[in-house]
């Protein structure tokens, strides 16, 4: 499927939390498909709030957010909730499965939940199973650790089930908020390279938070939140 | 199905405090139903602690008062019936047995029932069980100083075939005055009944008499006038006096006109009573207790749902997380509450299943010394539709519990969305 609308398109967006002050004002921002994009986020710039817009948990005060050029407060909680899992897979910074599933149901969750991610899942692969296995494989997890229980493996061996869990079922966009930060730097480039390869396999394109700076030059583009964010640049003045 | 399968897992994570959990409400659900049990058991045997005696027949008074001292030697005659009384109405054409009963004396606080052979052909419980020997044989009218022991005061007493024993007058524990100038000796012992009668000791009516033959004005005789109990065989033992008798009819379509002529008697003031009325007035009575055991066996189930009430709510705080992994991955609020609902679902269901299999463990191990020592019949039986109720409900109250904690993880989703809070 290809989209030529932006994979995410912001515009005037403003937001606060209730009764605080305005924490997001971004005149525009946009990432277009396949594209690998680096923001670079310090803590208390708003970042997690951003992730929380488009992923459609929140919505913004005024202003537009788009993905794939769906106006997200157009649409119910219970759509944008089916519309994230479609189209975004994500992961955090660490402890993204949950520990009492084993390895391959982790990786298979959000086909749970998405039709259209089973589908296309089982597509490619005849089915969901085949495709999380295939996945794993390519991220480096050998097949013995697939049925261990998620709790079991490495902080490292954890992010790429968490990345194969995002790219399962070809999602257009592929929201990662630190995942490298419990890395090592070593681990923490192999790790990249790892997903930036995927997400080219699966056409996703890739919103990369981060605060290390040093990650931004291996992105096609890199973007500092608090440049972006105009309540953040009144406030700084 | 793949919110139960996360639900079970997750619960298989914390297995401890879920095992717990159901293991309080387990215990709590087999006390209710084992309450239950033995509450609609009791019931029925005090129902049939006498059986097949149409009347019975004492001095005029209350029934209750009737009932207690003549089936359940509780409390005492306000007077006594006249034997031509009894012979009168033994006579009556409708009956078709009488059993003189006579009270008064006692043998360390059981009581001494005065009575005929008779009494063991005709006096039934539960289901027309007959009363039975566990050894020796019953008393004959002939032989005045034989008696015949309940079980429960043989084993109490540790009382053998042969032995020979004192009574007492009155039915005080401690009795000032004792019959020992006129030993009784054991020739039989019942099997149990769960019955009064367990707490019995039976003596031919003539052995009543002997005992109180030279008493003058209810005191002992002394000295020259005393009677042994060789004299007393010689003399004429036959009673004048006696407290109550047992009427079993030919037909039972008889009862109320019988009853009626009795209680209209002009010979002597007496009173006819039903049996089994007389015994439901009197749970009536006592069915308040009944029904506070009950309530506050609903109150532990309570308590065991409150716990896993605390379970879940503690639970919550530490699977912030695992709810924004699920949020992330498309799990709408609503999963996450439903998530939290099959959990409660699941732990009051396991927890009533255990509590099923306990109490029939328990009624495994406890049903022979009940039976014996109570006469309470616990069953093996199917739950009744009354028990599948009390399941049922106690699954709904559950899952309307669990509601709580998950109305609480769908505000707490919706606030935390996909932050992953540490």
């Amino acid at each position: 499927m290809v989209c030529q609308s932006p994979i995410i398109e912001l515009h005037d967006l403003r937001f606060a939390w209730p009764k605080q002050d305005l924490l997001l004002d971004i005149a525009e921002f946009t990432v277009q498909p396949q594209q690998r994009v680096f923001l670079k986020g310090p803590s208390g710039s708003g970042k997690t709030t951003l992730l929380g817009l488009l992923g459609g948990v929140q919505l913004p005060q005024s202003g537009c957010i788009k993905l794939l050029g769906q106006d997200l407060s157009q649409l119910s909680a219970s759509a944008r909730d089916r519309f994230r899992v479609d189209h975004s897979g994500f992961i955090f910074q660490q402890f993204n499965l949950l520990p009492f599933l084993s390895v391959l149901d982790n990786v298979v969750l959000p086909c749970q939940f998405s039709k259209l991610r089973k589908q296309r899942a089982s597509i490619r692969h005849g089915s969901i199973e085949a495709a999380a296995q295939a996945l794993l494989q390519q991220l480096g997890l050998a097949r013995q650790l697939h049925s261990k229980q998620a709790g079991e493996l490495s902080i490292g061996q954890q992010q790429r089930v968490a990345a194969a869990r995002a790219l399962i079922g070809q999602p257009e966009l592929v929201i990662a908020d630190e995942p490298t930060s419990a890395l090592d730097a070593d681990s923490r480039e192999a790790f990249l390279q790892l997903l930036f390869s995927e997400c080219a396999a699966a056409d996703a394109s890739l919103l990369f938070v981060s605060h290390d700076q040093s990650l931004a030059t291996l992105f096609d583009r890199s973007i500092d939140l608090s440049q972006l964010n105009r309540a953040m640049r009144e406030q700084e003045v | 199905m793949h919110l139960l399968r996360i639900a079970l897992r997750s619960l298989n994570n914390r297995r401890f405090t879920a095992l717990l959990t159901i293991f309080a409400i387990a215990l709590s659900m087999a006390l209710l139903l084992a309450v239950e049990r033995v509450r609609t058991e009791a019931r029925s045997s005090f129902a049939s602690t006498i059986s097949s005696t149409d009347l019975i027949v004492g001095a005029r008074s209350g029934s209750v008062n009737l009932l207690l001292y003549s089936v359940f030697r509780i409390g005492n005659a306000t007077n006594n019936i006249r034997w031509t009384s009894f012979e009168h109405f033994a006579q009556h054409p409708q009956v078709q047995w009488a059993v003189p009963l006579s009270l008064g004396d006692s043998h360390h606080g059981y009581r001494v029932l005065g009575t005929s052979e008779d009494y063991f052909n005709h006096y039934q419980y539960s289901r027309k069980k007959h009363l039975a020997l566990a050894q020796g044989r019953f008393f004959t009218d002939q032989a005045p100083f034989e008696v015949v022991l309940g079980a429960e005061v043989a084993n109490a007493l540790d009382y053998k075939l042969g032995q020979e024993l004192v009574l007492a007058h009155g039915v005080a524990t401690v009795s000032l005055v004792k019959h020992d100038d006129k030993p009784f000796t054991v020739v039989g012992i019942l099997q149990r009944t769960g019955t009064p009668v367990d707490h019995t000791l039976h003596i031919a009516l003539a052995g009543m008499e002997a005992l109180h033959i030279d008493w003058q004005h209810g005191a002992p005789a002394y000295g020259r006038q005393k009677i042994s109990a060789e004299q007393a065989l010689q003399m004429d033992l036959q009673p004048k006096e006696i407290t109550a008798m047992l009427v079993g009819l030919k037909s039972r379509m008889a009862t109320f006109a019988v009853q009626r002529e009795i209680n209209q008697w002009r010979g002597e003031p007496l009173l006819a009573i039903l049996p089994g009325v007389a015994l439901q007035e009197l749970w009536s009575l006592m069915g308040t207790a009944e029904k506070a055991l009950f309530v506050v066996s609903l109150f532990v189930v309570l308590t065991g749902l409150i716990g896993m009430l605390t379970a879940i709510l503690t639970s919550l705080n530490e699977r912030r997380r695992e709810m924004a992994i699920l949020r992330s991955v498309g799990a709408r609020p609503w999963h996450i509450a439903s998530l939290l609902i099959l959990e409660a679902f699941t732990l009051a269901f396991v927890g009533i299943l255990a509590g099923v299999a306990f109490l029939y463990l328990g009624i495994a191990i406890a049903q022979a010394p009940l039976q014996s020592h109570y006469g309470l019949h616990l069953a093996f039986s199917a739950p009744t539709v009354h028990e599948w109720q009390l399941l049922g409900a106690v699954l709904a109250v559950g899952v309307l519990i669990g509601a709580i904690p998950a109305w609480r993880a769908y505000r707490q989703s919706l606030a935390d969305g996909l932050n992953i809070r540490l």
